[in-house]
C-alpha cells in the first residue's frame, strides 16, 4: 500500500528528531545528542601527578547537587580596607583561580564571573571543602622581609607600655617568672636558635609583660593563651603609631612549641619587602628528608634571581622572615651568603598535601586583592547518589502508575499515547544535551512532573476525539476535529508554564535553573510528541484501515 | 469503552458555598500560623549555616546533638531528623537583630563539625551536606524570588490579558490568588522550609491552576455562542461537566507524579514534592469551584458580549431548567 505523501513528510520529521536526540555518529561529532562520547579528564591523582583518563560517557551534565562538589561564590573583601579597582582585581583574582584550579586537577569544573562582582567556583566530585576554600581563597603572597637587626622596637617597648597607661590599658595577670623563661630557653630545641639571651621583658607593662625576647633579633613570643590579648593589643593605634619608621609587626604563622609550651611568634620586620611573590617562577612541594619535615623549594625568574642576590649580599648575617600572606613561616633563617635563585620555605609540621596546595597557589600567583567566600554549598558524593538513585526510583513508579491509567482508560489510543511519551522523555534528554544544560535534582523532579502534564495534551485530545465520535462523525473526520479543537487549549497550557519557567530560570540558583530549563525543554518535546508524534500514529492506523467504523478510544 | 464521568451533570455551582467554607477552613488557620508563627525560611533567604549529617553510630540522636552544640556555645540551632533514622539536618539561621558576617557561617560550619567530633568522636559520622550562605547573599536571593514571583505574575497578567476579555481575566486571577493563598496556608501549617525550590513549586503550580482554569473558561466561551438562550448558571455548569473526564485525568496523572516524589523520592525535595501535590489539588479544587463562581457574579453583574445572549442571568426560583432548546 502506497504512503501518502503527508504520512510520509512526518516519519521524515519524526526520524529527524530521533537522530538529533540520540546522536549517533558522525552527528555527535558536532555535540549533539545522547550517544555516548569520549571525554578526557585531566585529574590528579594522589601521587600528586597530573593523569588524562579517557572515559565514555552520556553527555549530560549533572548538577553539583547529584554528583556532589563543592560550589563557592566569591567577592573582592572590602572590610579589612577598600581595595583600589575592585572590578580589574575580581577579573585578575579569576585568572589567578583558573590557574590554580586548574593545577589542582579536578575534573570539569567551573570557575566563572557571574554579575559584576561575583567569582563562583564549582568543583564536582570534590571531598574537603575546606582544602578547596584554602586553594581558592589563599592570598598566597609571598615576600621576604629582613626582620629588625638594630632592635629597634625593644627600643620603644617602654613608651608603648606607657601609651597604654595613659590609654587605660593595664596588664593581666602575673607578669611572666624567670621559670618560664629558663624553660623557654631549655626547651628550646629549633635548630637555629642562636645563643643570644633571651631577656624577660616584663616590667609590668601592658604590653611588654605579654612578651618574651625570642632568641633572634626582632623577635618575640607569646605564650599561646596570650595571643588574642596580644593582637588586639597589637592593631591599637596607640602602639601602631610607636612602631619605629619602616618597621612591621607580623604574627608568625602559627603557634610553635618550645618545650611544654606554645608561643606565638611576634616579628618586627622590615616595612620593604627585598623581593615579593611576583619573581616566582616556580615552587615544589617536598619532604625534605633531613627533618622530615614538609617543605617548599621555589625557584625565581632571572629577574628576580638578581634582586634577590644583591639583596642578600647586602644583608649577609641578618635574618630573613618568609612572609605568606602577611604571616611568618617558619622562624626567620640568617643569610649565611648571597642566595641566588633558588630557595625554600620551612612549613613546620604542615603535611606534604598542605605543601603541596601551597606550592600549586605560589606557582598560579597571588590573588590580587583578598577574596571573601560569601556562599559555600557541599554535597557529599553520597548524597548525590542517594538523590538520583531516590529520584530514578520515583520516575520508575510514577512513570508506570501514569502509563497504567492511560491504557486502561483510553485503550488503543492511551498505548499509542504511550508510545509518544517514550518519545517524549528522548527528546527531553537530547534536548538537555543539545542545550548542554545541566540536570539537578529539581530538575529530575520537574522531569516526572512534566511527564503527567505531558499527558495532559494527550488527554484533551482524545477527550475532543470522544466528543466528536459521540456527536457520530466518521472516525477520520473525529479525529481531526480532536486534535484541531484541543489545539488552542495545549498551546495555552504549554505557554503559561513556559512563561513561568522563564522566570524561574532568570531569577534562580543552580538547582532552581535546572528545574526551569528541564520544565521547558520538557514543555517542549510533549508539545511536539502529544501533538505532532500522537497524532502521525493515528493517521497511519486509521489510513490502513479505510473503512473504520469504531475508534478504540 | 471505558469512561469516568460521562454525561456527568453535577450542579458544581450549586455547592460553591461548601467550597468557599472549605477555602476558609484551611485559609483561616493557615493565616494563623503564619501570623503567630511566621514563614520558615531556609537559610537561602535569612543566611546562615546548613549542615546535613548522616550518623554511623546508632547512639548520635536529636538529643545529644543539641547538647553538643549547646555545649559548644552554638545554641539557637535548630536539630531536625532528616528523613531515615540516621540522618540529621543542624541549621543556624543568622540572627537579624546581631549583624553577622559572612565569615561566621564558615566557622559555623568548622565549629559544629569539632563540637560533634568531640562528644560522638571521629568517624562517627559523615557531613553529607554543607551551605553556608552571608547575609548579603541571603537578600539577594529573597530579592530576586521575590522577582520570580511578580514578574510571572505580571506576565500572566499581560498573558491573560491578551487572551481573554477581562471578566474571564479577573476569574482566572480570583482563582490563581486562592491558589497561591492556600498553598501559602499549607506551607506555614505544615511548617514546610520555605526555599527557593519551594517557590518555584509555587509558580509552577500557578501555571497549572490557571491552564485548569482556561480549559474550563474555553469550554464555556464555546458553549456562551452555541447555546445563546440558555441561563448563565446552567452553560458554567454544562461546560464544567463537559471538562471534568479532562480535569480528572490530568489532575490523576500529574499527581501520580508528585506522590511518587513524595513517597519514594529523594528527601532533600520534599518540600517541593509536598507543594506541588497540594498545588495540583488546590488548582483543580479552585478551576471548578472558585473560577467558576467567581466569573458566574462578574457576569452577572456586568454581562459581556457573549453571555448577553444568554436571557437572563439568574433563573427564576424553583428548578434550575432553561426556556431555550434543552441543554445536550
Amino acid at each position: 500500500m502506497a504512503m501518502p505523501a503527508n504520512i510520509r513528510n512526518r516519519l521524515i520529521v519524526i526520524a529527524g528528531l530521533v537522530l538529533l536526540s540520540v546522536g549517533p555518529p558522525p552527528i555527535n561529532m558536532l555535540g549533539l545528542g545522547l550517544w555516548p562520547q569520549e571525554v578526557t579528564l585531566r585529574t590528579r591523582g594522589a601521587d600528586g601527578r597530573m593523569r588524562d583518563t579517557t572515559v565514555q560517557r552520556v553527555p549530560i551534565k549533572l548538577g553539583l547537587d547529584l554528583q556532589g562538589g563543592i560550589h563557592l561564590a566569591l567577592e573582592v573583601d572590602q572590610s579589612r580596607g577598600p581595595v583600589a579597582d575592585p572590578g580589574g582585581a575580581l577579573e585578575r583574582a579569576l585568572r589567578v583561580i583558573r590557574t590554580r584550579i586548574d593545577e589542582f586537577g579536578v575534573a570539569e569544573p567551573l570557575v566563572q564571573r557571574v554579575g559584576t562582582g561575583r567569582i563562583v567556583v564549582e568543583l564536582p566530585g570534590l571531598r574537603d571543602p575546606a582544602r578547596a576554600k584554602q586553594i581558592v581563597q589563599r592570598s598566597a603572597f609571598l615576600e621576604f622581609r629582613i626582620t629588625d637587626m638594630q632592635n629597634a622596637f625593644s627600643a620603644v617597648l617602654p613608651q608603648i607600655d606607657a601609651a597604654l597607661r595613659r590609654a587605660g590599658v593595664r596588664a593581666t595577670g602575673a607578669a611572666a617568672g624567670v621559670s618560664a623563661v629558663e624553660q623557654l630557653l631549655g626547651g628550646d630545641t629549633t635548630r637555629r636558635a642562636d645563643t643570644a639571651a633571651v631577656d624577660s621583658l616584663a616590667a609590668g607593662g601592658a604590653f611588654s609583660s605579654l612578651l618574651f625576647q625570642g632568641s633572634l633579633p626582632g623577635e618575640f613570643l607569646v605564650p599561646e593563651e596570650d595571643f588574642p590579648r596580644a593582637d588586639s593589643l597589637v592593631h591599637l593605634p596607640e602602639v601602631q603609631r610607636l612602631v619605629p619608621r619602616g618597621l612591621e609587626l607580623m604574627w608568625s604563622a602559627g603557634p610553635m612549641s618550645q618545650g611544654a609550651r606554645s608561643y606565638y611568634g611576634l616579628y618586627a620586620v622590615d616595612r620593604r619587602p627585598i623581593i615579593t611573590g611576583d619573581y616566582l617562577a616556580d615552587a615544589q612541594a617536598q619532604i625534605d628528608p633531613t627533618y622530615n619535615q614538609a617543605v617548599a623549594n621555589f625557584q625565581l625568574t632571572r629577574a628576580g634571581g638578581r634582586i634577590f642576590s644583591r639583596a642578600t649580599g647586602q644583608h649577609v648575617n641578618d635574618f630573613m622572615a618568609i612572609v605568606l600572606d602577611g604571616r611568618v613561616q617558619g622562624r626567620p633563617p640568617i643569610i649565611k651568603s648571597q642566595i641566588g635563585q633558588r630557595g625554600q620555605i620551612e612549613l613546620g609540621n604542615a603535611s606534604l598535601q598542605d605543601a603541596q596546595d601551597l606550592a600549586l597557589t605560589l606557582r598560579a600567583g597571588a590573588l590580587p586583592a583578598p577574596l571573601t567566600i560569601v556562599e559555600e554549598r557541599t554535597v557529599g558524593p553520597s548524597l548525590g547518589k542517594d538523590s538520583i538513585d531516590k529520584s530514578k526510583r520515583a520516575a520508575i513508579v510514577g512513570c508506570l502508575v501514569i502509563v497504567v491509567m492511560v491504557v486502561v482508560y483510553y485503550r488503543f489510543a492511551g498505548l499509542l499515547a504511550v508510545a509518544a511519551l517514550g518519545f517524549y522523555v528522548l527528546f527531553t534528554l537530547g534536548g538537555l544535551a543539545l542545550l548542554d544544560a545541566t540536570l539537578t535534582l529539581p530538575g529530575l523532579a520537574g522531569f516526572l512532573l512534566s511527564v503527567g502534564m505531558a499527558v495532559d495534551a494527550n488527554v484533551l485530545v482524545f477527550e475532543r476525539i470522544r466528543e466528536e465520535l459521540a456527536q457520530n462523525k466518521t472516525v477520520p473526520a473525529a479525529v481531526d476535529g480532536g486534535f484541531q479543537h484541543a489545539m488552542p487549549a495545549i498551546v495555552d497550557s504549554n505557554l503559561t508554564t513556559v512563561l513561568t519557567a522563564l522566570f524561574l530560570f532568570q531569577f534562580g540558583t543552580g538547582p532552581v535553573k535546572g528545574f526551569a530549563i528541564t520544565l521547558i525543554i520538557g514543555i517542549l518535546a510533549s508539545f511536539l510528541s502529544a501533538v505532532f508524534l500522537t497524532r502521525t500514529f493515528f493517521l497511519i492506523w486509521i489510513q490502513r484501515r479505510p473503512t473504520l467504523k469504531e475508534f478504540p478510544i | 469503552m471505558f469512561r469516568l464521568l460521562k454525561d456527568a451533570k453535577y450542579d458544581f455551582l450549586g455547592v460553591r458555598r461548601y467550597a468557599y467554607a472549605t477555602t476558609l477552613a484551611i485559609a483561616l488557620p493557615g493565616f494563623a500560623f503564619l501570623l503567630f508563627r511566621g514563614l520558615n525560611e531556609s537559610i537561602e533567604f535569612t543566611g546562615g549555616t546548613l549542615i546535613q549529617l548522616q550518623a554511623r553510630n546508632p547512639a548520635i540522636a536529636e538529643g545529644g546533638i543539641r547538647a553538643a552544640l549547646n555545649q559548644a556555645g552554638i545554641p539557637g540551632a535548630e536539630v531536625q531528623r532528616f528523613g531515615g533514622p540516621d540522618e540529621f539536618v543542624i541549621r543556624a539561621r543568622l540572627d537579624p537583630e546581631v549583624v553577622q558576617s559572612t565569615e561566621s557561617t564558615q566557622e559555623t560550619a568548622a565549629a559544629v563539625d569539632t563540637a560533634l567530633t568531640q562528644a560522638f568522636g571521629a568517624a562517627t559520622y559523615d557531613i553529607v551536606r554543607i551551605e553556608a550562605v552571608g547575609p548579603k547573599v541571603g537578600g539577594e536571593l529573597r530579592q530576586k524570588a521575590l522577582m520570580a514571583i511578580l514578574l510571572s505574575f505580571g506576565a500572566t497578567l499581560v498573558y491573560l490579558w491578551f487572551r481573554f476579555e477581562w471578566r474571564f481575566g479577573i476569574a482566572a486571577i480570583g482563582a490563581t490568588a486562592h491558589d497561591i493563598l492556600l498553598t501559602i496556608s499549607f506551607v506555614s501549617m505544615m511548617n514546610l522550609e520555605v526555599s527557593l525550590v519551594v517557590i518555584a513549586a509555587i509558580l509552577t503550580i500557578v501555571g497549572y491552576s490557571l491552564n485548569d482554569t482556561i480549559v474550563v473558561f474555553d469550554r464555556i466561551r464555546e458553549n456562551l455562542r452555541k447555546y445563546k438562550r440558555h441561563y448563565m448558571v446552567e452553560l458554567i455548569n454544562l461546560s464544567l461537566n463537559e471538562t471534568l473526564p479532562r480535569t480528572v485525568m490530568t489532575g490523576s496523572t500529574t499527581l501520580a507524579a508528585t506522590i511518587a516524589l513524595l513517597a519514594v523520592g529523594s528527601e532533600v525535595i520534599r518540600g517541593f514534592a509536598w507543594v506541588m501535590t497540594f498545588g495540583i489539588v488546590v488548582g483543580t479544587f479552585s478551576s471548578i469551584f472558585i473560577a467558576s463562581p467567581i466569573l458566574l457574579a462578574i457576569e452577572r453583574r456586568w454581562p459581556g458580549e457573549d453571555a448577553r445572549g444568554a436571557r437572563a442571568m439568574v433563573p427564576p426560583r424553583g428548578p434550575e431548567t432553561s426556556p431555550g432548546p434543552a441543554a445536550p
